[in-house]
């Protein structure tokens, strides 16, 4: 079968958690995000490489990345194309600032909508910054579209129906579900290929309207000539997206109240390394469920 | 995230070479391929971005993936099955990350999907990889082969086989044979022509061949029936297809570099296209390959150097005897500087020769399309000769010292160093090779000799003395110019002897006087451009004078009379 796939991948640009240094918070508890670096949410580059090997595998088909966040965001965009994406979208706008999953996940669901020729919906299980791992299912449902999470490996197509190994609690799951589908990546998938040297090259120059008009344009011919270079930003009209449905407005989830939690140990216990007490730590751990 | 390129400013300093404007306009002639490919730099600023961002891409894979896979490789090697190579996994995984980012064929031009990267830039990506794993160095390397083809084949050769490397076809050099290790001139495997079919076809045995069981092999094998010598010899392209007519006979058990698969090879009736003109196999064609392997190993030293370096750094700053960390106690903090400054030292010999070999091979590549100017003839044999008599002084220096990093490094950790529980003691045996391969330190001597002979280098010591003009550097430059005076006198002792067992006996001697001064003049150099490296400029000029002046006493006490007693003693 040579089915050309029309792949929409769905990615975030966030902080970097990971490398949490002093700074991470504010005095507030809110995230410091300019002193974390900002990077590719982890496990939407497992979903980009999933996608990447279904253009592998299936040739003529095409990868689109769609993103959601400030002007930087378009970063987000390039790192894709770098790997072997086809194109992008920067969902922009400050009316979408502040959302929540729900809100999010709408202002998505609209983009895709004017995307409109899609076969596979794919994003990572869940961001770094969040850990709600809702926007992946929600997008499914505002689209109407079959739903695989906790993804693992997309094992093949046929006959418009996908075959996917998922990621269970002990286990592994194949499951399959009709093409068009919406699809999350558990980070225990293949990690993304390293970004390739002719696409970098190819690409380096890629930039929104946005970020054109910023400095002083280097290399202004260029955009003229190589069109694949002026990356689409779009905003709520863009999309025709309901402002009150956007943003903040759109936005059921209230944050009552932060704390700043310190973890700090209270107790102490010594073990020796007596194989009777090795084993009852182990026991000990298996029951209140530390371990297992 | 462990990026070996962007955490190495010194790296980074040498791309920055004032050279590279002229070597970036003689390789992409004018940016005359902007037009015909997406991925082509349009102008000097741009190219230089390209070779920043890819060796980032590079960086980030070493530190990443082939630097964490380098234990299990060295410990699972590759394995022989059914006369086959099957690397360790780890090699696999590293080769597939390499060819995913589009790196291989870095230098061939993009009409055969390469990158058509200046040679800096390439050498630098071999340190790079040989940091995170010298052993897989090699197979990465010898895309070299490549080079080879492009120079010296025929055009359709080239359109068979070059498109093929960037899509992640490996290479191997067959030279050696159970008879012919560094006298090449007695290989035996044997070449005939078959009339009726048209081509030629492979016979005979090949050992010690890297990456042997590789999709496409360069062979060097006998031509010229009843001959004995190297004009007798002819290069030739062949593919491996797994089949049962190239047979891989056993895989060597090596001391380092354990996960680069050496192998013993059988040819049964290969068949093979001719490379070049008959009979120029091992004269010409060898000749060039060789000088772009020994500039591969001299990369694949200071990137195990580099490696070397940061793992006794780490150590002694972490280790704490008698109430503190190690570094603190002069016996050590002396074998770090020394390291370093050798580090150093040689890094700058690298991209010095680098620099050379890129201006002479792009000559050749446009002289190929069009005659060139007597200026740009001048230019072209100029930096051929200096390419050729900095080749064998870099090999020698930069394998020399990766031995001795690694046992410093050893040294500094102690006993720990001495246990599998630490990188050095991989580092250790992996370095053992770099000084034998691609010709022993010995024989590099007898290469670069001819640089002193001629007065080569001190004709080049000379410019670098021109050339160094800032103020603040006129103390050490004097120091330099005592040295140099030294080794000219050196030089004359053993010359008007005229003796050529008296001149071999003491070569090594002169050559690396020759070279302790050529570096200091480089680290100078790079002191003027940037400050910084001041320091180890005078790091570095104490120590050369200090080796200078052991070589010279040695020199004035061991005469030409001496030599006969001193050989009657074994």
């Amino acid at each position: 079968m040579t089915k050309e796939l029309k792949i929409v991948v769905l990615a975030k640009q966030v902080p970097d958690t990971r490398n949490v240094g002093k700074d991470a918070m504010k005095e507030d508890g809110t995230v410091n995000r300019a002193a974390l670096p900002a990077i590719f949410n982890p496990e939407d580059l497992n979903a980009l490489e999933q996608a990447l090997r279904l253009k592998d595998r299936y040739a003529g088909s095409t990868i689109t990345i769609l993103t959601m966040g400030p002007a930087r965001a378009a970063e987000i965009i390039r790192e894709g194309l770098f790997r072997g994406a086809d194109n992008g979208y920067l969902l922009t706008d400050r009316a979408f600032a502040g959302a929540d999953t729900l809100a999010t996940s709408y202002a998505l669901a609209m983009a895709i909508r004017k995307i409109g020729d899609y076969d596979i919906i794919i994003g990572g299980r869940q961001a770094i910054d969040g850990d709600t791992a809702q926007v992946g299912p929600q997008v499914a449902e505002k689209l109407g579209l079959t739903q695989i999470t906790y993804a693992e490996e997309i094992v093949k197509i046929e006959d418009d129906r996908i075959t996917v190994k998922r990621h269970i609690p002990g286990g592994i799951e194949t499951v399959e579900g009709p093409l068009p589908i919406v699809i999350t990546v558990n980070g225990s998938a293949a990690a993304c290929r390293p970004r390739n040297a002719k696409l970098v090259q190819k690409y380096k120059y890629a930039k929104t309207q946005t970020e054109k008009a910023e400095n002083q344009l280097k290399y202004a011919d260029l955009y003229k000539n190589r069109d694949y270079l002026n990356l689409a930003e779009w905003n709520v009209n863009d999309v025709k997206g309901d402002i009150a449905q956007c943003g903040l407005s759109g936005s059921p989830t209230k944050v009552k109240a932060i704390q700043n939690i310190v973890f700090q140990a209270k107790e102490s216990k010594t073990i020796t390394s007596a194989d009777k007490e090795i084993e009852d730590l182990i026991v000990e751990l298996l029951n209140n469920h530390t371990i297992g | 995230m462990a990026n070996f390129y962007t955490d190495n400013k010194d790296m980074q300093f040498h791309l920055t070479h004032p050279l590279m404007k002229k070597i970036v306009e003689l390789k992409e002639k004018n940016f005359e391929d902007k037009d015909k490919f997406d991925y082509a730099p349009v102008d000097f600023d741009d190219t230089m971005d390209s070779y920043h961002k890819t060796l980032e891409i590079i960086g980030e894979i070493c530190g990443e993936i082939i630097a964490a896979n380098a234990e299990s490789v060295d410990h699972e090697g590759p394995k022989h099955e059914n006369s086959r190579v099957i690397y360790a996994e780890g090699t696999q995984q590293n080769h597939e990350a390499l060819q995913k980012a589009g790196v291989y064929g870095i230098s061939l031009p993009r009409e055969y999907g390469g990158l058509n990267f200046a040679m800096v830039p390439y050498v630098m990506a071999a340190e790079l990889v040989s940091r995170a794993d010298a052993g897989f160095a090699n197979i990465w390397g010898l895309q070299d082969c490549a080079e080879t083809i492009h120079e010296f084949a025929s055009k359709e050769i080239q359109d068979e086989y070059l498109p093929r490397i960037p899509k992640g076809d490996t290479c191997s050099m067959d030279l050696t044979e159970p008879d012919a290790g560094s006298d090449l001139q007695s290989v035996q495997l044997k070449a005939t022509f078959d009339e009726t079919q048209n081509r030629w076809f492979l016979n005979g045995v090949k050992r010690f061949i890297t990456n042997g069981d590789a999709h496409i092999k360069l062979v060097l094998a006998r031509s010229e029936e009843g001959t004995k010598d190297g004009r007798g010899l002819s290069y030739f392209v062949c593919d491996n297809n797994h089949d049962d007519k190239i047979l891989v006979r056993r895989i060597e058990n090596k001391l380092g570099i354990k996960g680069s698969p050496t192998c013993e090879l059988v040819f049964r009736n290969v068949p093979a296209k001719l490379v070049g003109e008959r009979k120029l196999g091992l004269i010409k064609y060898v000749m060039s390959l060789m000088n772009g392997a020994r500039l591969g190993v001299a990369a694949q030293s200071i990137g195990l150097s580099e490696a070397a370096y940061r793992e006794a750094l780490k150590y002694a700053n972490e280790r704490a005897q008698f109430g503190k960390e190690i570094i603190n106690f002069p016996a050590v903090y002396e074998l770090l500087v020394t390291m370093k400054a050798r580090l150093q030292a040689a890094r700058s010999l690298l991209y010095e020769t680098s620099r050379f070999v890129d201006i002479y091979k792009a000559y050749n590549l446009i002289s190929n399309e069009r005659k060139l100017t007597p200026e740009e003839r001048e230019e072209h044999k100029e930096y051929q000769r200096l390419s050729d008599i900095y080749t064998p002084i870099l090999k020698l220096f930069a394998s020399e010292y990766a031995n001795q990093l690694a046992y410093d490094a050893i040294q500094i950790h102690g006993g720990s160093g001495f246990m599998k529980d630490y990188l050095v003691e991989r580092l250790y045996r992996d370095a053992r090779i770099l000084n034998i391969y691609e010709g022993t330190s010995q024989l590099q001597v007898v290469a670069a000799i001819r640089g002193v002979t001629t007065g080569a280098y001190l004709n080049k010591i000379r410019k670098y003395e021109a050339n160094l003009t800032a103020p603040e550097l006129a103390t050490m430059k004097e120091q330099l110019a005592t040295l140099t005076a030294d080794y000219e006198k050196a030089v004359t002792l053993v010359i008007e002897i005229k003796n050529q067992e008296y001149l071999d006996f003491h070569a090594r001697r002169l050559v690396e006087m020759a070279g302790h001064i050529i570096m200091s003049y480089l680290l100078l150099l790079d002191a003027q451009r940037n400050n910084e490296y001041a320091k180890i400029a005078g790091v570095y000029i104490k120590l050369a004078a200090a080796w200078n002046e052991e070589r010279f006493n040695y020199i004035k006490s061991l005469k030409f009379e001496d030599i006969e007693n001193f050989k009657s003693v074994i």
